[in-house]
């Protein structure tokens, strides 16, 4: 417990007597502060919220209700409707129904229609979602407006494309949809996992039953006034909201012919044993430790802006994130010092200000999990650096977090901390970093930094990672697989291989 | 030659520098950027048919940028040598500097003897300032060295007038070619000396990506060795909105420090009646009527 006290601890400063910088470090004080700049679109959200099911909100069996909260300022956004088994069976119902009826007989380009009008009124809604994501979950406006809502539209048009061409998704097979699909999504990126699952479900012409994530639920919730506006017919797309126990509900339904998750390791490997034996089509898209493999050869500014991109995106909440920096020893502590000074810049606060590069965390209880696994990175004896930047009182905030001094055994380095935190190793070699970055249970992405394109070749063949960025990170595209190795889960989101995932091929004579 | 000082990836500045560009800057902050950018501001007129009037003008524009608002003054006229005498005439007793450029601006392709008395006639006639033009022609057939050695030249002759050595990065083309030349340059400087982009005279001038590897390796040389040179973005910054957008990534990549007309300069002849109409705008809570500011540049 050596290394417990935080640069803000150690460091006491009275008004009397400032800390002069040294001559040759830069300031980055308060000289030229920036006015708050809150997006002020009105979200328009309810005050209660019931269950999507054939085409129309319903109250709950139960009539159980549970509270939404922002997770910037711990303030009440909404009521949401807790799903009992008698809600899920009802939304299941539905889904069946809508499969045999005016859907499952529409011409594949009118499907192709619906979806495309779906992509095209997200578009037009996109201010009032973005605030909604932001207030909902907690992430910068600038990442819901630049990044989820129209990520989110391009999954709907780049499907719309593919709904009446399934006949090419695979030479001498016809593609026909699975059936009804039971689809669970998590809290990081609410709209846009729902994108990446509703888009592929319904260019195939399968029935869905989605359950959000009980921290965010607000924006497929309101996205499901755009399902209505674009004509998707009654019961094609259910809501379902609820905690864990209504996601059990959803994944264990019999009428469920594919299941497709993304979440925890823990919950996936659960579900993975619950369908044993069931014929039920599963995807899992679970947790990352992603290595971010820094060569001295690389430019450095331009990595240092990877490596901050790549962890403190969205608060660190990325199953992606590229949690684990190695770096070439010869260049590790410039590259420490570079990161340090970079993350003093980052201006931490209200997820609704233009200029905040990280919001909130999602909730009360990652917060908990973040500061306990930081705790445990302390207490194993790697060193900690946090910028001494001011958080607000109110909601749920933590500091962007470096470690340097971390070892491959160390909590830090193996488990997902979910959150902005960074756990920096060393390698000497590009064998050395190989082995290293594959040495995790996970295997969902990583990042290569080098001018040699050569090496950049060698490494992405040699990586176990469902996908490598070179010299970039976090790049997505509705047309890219994405997806993992090992405990990160198994099938595809996006592109042909995705769309692929929600079909049962039959050979054509 | 480039990789003793690093290399950049395009893509990646791009995707840096786009988030300046995306920062609000509202209210007080605004007024204060603008303001700031009035202060840091080298007006500028280089043109063919500049004639001692217009250069009066420029000088009086640049001592009271407007009547009615209270404003710093700016802080340097910038001409061509020959109109040195009227705007020293002009700006004697006044805060504001004197810079003329030299070195056969724009090309810099003259005899060297001639590039350099070019600064000696301009510093005599009252010159505050120098802004230098490298020789790309050397830098481009990896004459380096070379480049280096007239950069210390011109410094030397300066005396105790400032220089600011233009890279004309569009001439330069790659990021990697801007930042050795950056090095090149700083590494003969002295402290308060500036690395200028542009000289507004090719088809591309400052940009907000050329301009993130300049100060990036202004930064850079000062971790390295203490000595803070300064920065002048010039040509194509013509509105106000883009004089905060390169402010702020002084801000965000430099630090507090380089907030001051001592360390940074916006060279510029336009911009100066944009950032007015919107200081004007906030003052006032309306915008002017067109007419109320010229959009000519060669108008003051």
């Amino acid at each position: 417990m050596k290394n417990r006290a935080s640069p803000r601890k150690s460091a006491p400063r009275s008004a009397a007597t400032p800390r002069k910088p040294s001559p040759r470090e830069l300031i980055f004080g308060g000289l030229w502060d920036y006015d708050p700049a809150p997006e002020t679109a009105d979200p328009r959200i309810d005050s209660r919220y019931g269950l999507f099911i054939g085409g129309r909100f319903v109250p709950p069996r139960h009539n159980k209700y549970f509270a939404s909260i922002s997770p910037g300022s711990e303030r009440q956004l909404s009521e949401v409707a807790e799903a009992g088994s008698e809600d899920v069976d009802a939304a299941y119902r539905a889904a069946r129904r809508a499969l045999a009826g005016e859907w499952g007989r529409m011409a594949a380009a009118e499907r192709g229609k619906v979806l495309f009008r779906i992509a095209r009124l997200l578009q037009d809604r996109s201010r009032e979602f973005a605030v909604a994501e932001s207030l909902d979950g907690g992430k910068p406006i600038r990442e819901s407006r630049d990044f989820d809502v129209p990520l989110a539209a391009a999954h709907f048009f780049y499907h719309a494309g593919w709904a009446d061409k399934l006949d090419l998704l695979a030479p001498g097979c016809a593609a026909r949809p699975c059936g009804v699909v039971g689809q669970v999504i998590p809290w990081n990126f609410p709209l846009l996992m729902l994108a990446w699952k509703l888009a592929p479900a319904l260019a195939a012409g399968n029935t869905v039953v989605l359950k959000p994530a009980e921290t965010t639920p607000l924006t497929a919730l309101k996205f499901c006034s755009i399902l209505q506006e674009a004509e998707l017919p009654p019961g094609v797309v259910n809501m379902v909201t609820g905690a864990g126990a209504t996601g059990a509900t959803v994944v264990a339904h019999p009428l469920a012919s594919k299941i497709a998750f993304t979440g925890s390791t823990g919950v996936g490997k659960a579900i993975l044993r619950q369908l044993a034996g069931s014929g039920k089509k599963l995807t899992l898209e679970l947790g990352g430790k992603a290595a971010n493999i820094v060569f001295e050869d690389a430019p450095m500014d331009q990595a240092v802006e990877g490596i901050i991109n790549g962890i403190f995106f969205n608060q660190g909440h990325v199953c992606c994130a590229g949690s684990r920096l190695l770096v070439q020893e010869s260049i590790a502590p410039e590259m420490i010092l570079r990161l340090k000074r970079r993350i003093s810049t980052l201006r931490v606060g209200d997820p609704l200000d233009k200029n905040t590069d990280i919001g909130a965390i999602n909730s009360k209880a990652q917060l908990a999990k973040i500061r306990r696994l930081v705790a445990a990175g302390v207490a194993e004896g790697a060193k900690l650096h946090q910028p001494s930047c001011r958080l607000p009182q109110r909601g749920f905030y933590f500091p962007p977090t470096l470690f340097s001094g971390v070892e491959q055994s160390h909590r830090i380095a193996r488990e997902e901390i979910f959150g902005p935190v960074l756990s920096v190793l060393t390698f000497r070699t590009p064998e050395e970093a190989i082995e290293k970055a594959n040495n995790t249970t996970y295997g969902l992405s990583a990042g290569v930094w080098t001018q040699k394109g050569s090496r950049i070749l060698l490494m992405a063949s040699r990586l176990k990672a469902g996908v490598v960025w070179a010299n970039t990170y976090n790049k997505f595209d509705p047309s890219a697989p994405f997806g993992g190795y090992k405990e990160s889960g198994f099938g595809r989101e996006g592109g042909r291989q995705g769309l692929l995932e929600y079909c049962h091929l039959q050979p054509m004579p | 030659m480039k990789s003793r000082y690093g290399t950049v990836d395009a893509v990646g500045v791009s995707e840096r520098v786009a988030k300046f560009a995306m920062r609000s800057i509202k209210g007080v902050s605004k007024t204060w950027g603008l303001r700031k950018v009035v202060s840091m501001m080298d007006l500028t007129t280089l043109e063919g048919k500049d004639t001692p009037g217009k250069v009066a003008a420029l000088c009086r524009k640049a001592i009271t940028p407007h009547v009615e608002m209270d404003l710093p003054h700016v802080a340097a006229a910038c001409v061509y040598p020959a109109m040195v005498t009227y705007a020293r005439t002009c700006l004697t007793g006044s805060p504001v500097r004197v810079a003329s450029v030299a070195t056969a601006f724009p090309a810099g392709q003259s005899p060297w003897r001639l590039r350099i008395e070019e600064v000696r006639r301009a510093l005599a006639q009252g010159a505050d300032e120098i802004d230098m033009v490298i020789n790309r022609g050397a830098f481009l057939c990896g004459e380096g060295g070379r480049v280096q050695e007239e950069i210390a030249t011109v410094a030397e002759v300066c005396g105790s007038a400032t220089l600011k050595v233009i890279l004309e990065v569009s001439e330069l083309e790659t990021l990697d070619n801007i930042r050795a030349a950056s090095f090149l340059a700083m590494e003969v400087l002295r402290p308060g000396d500036f690395i200028k982009t542009s000289t507004g005279k090719t088809s591309s001038n400052a940009t907000l990506e050329t301009h993130q590897v300049m100060i990036e390796a202004i930064r850079d040389y000062f971790l390295a060795t203490g000595v803070p040179v300064g920065m002048k973005p010039a040509g194509g910054i013509r509105t106000a909105k883009q004089s905060l957008q390169f402010l702020v990534a002084v801000k965000e990549t430099l630090g507090d420090a380089w907030l001051v007309p001592t360390r940074y300069r916006f060279g510029a002849s336009s911009l100066l009646n944009d950032v007015l109409r919107q200081l004007e705008k906030e003052r006032v809570g309306a915008y002017p009527a067109s007419y109320g500011f010229s959009e000519s540049e060669s108008a003051y």
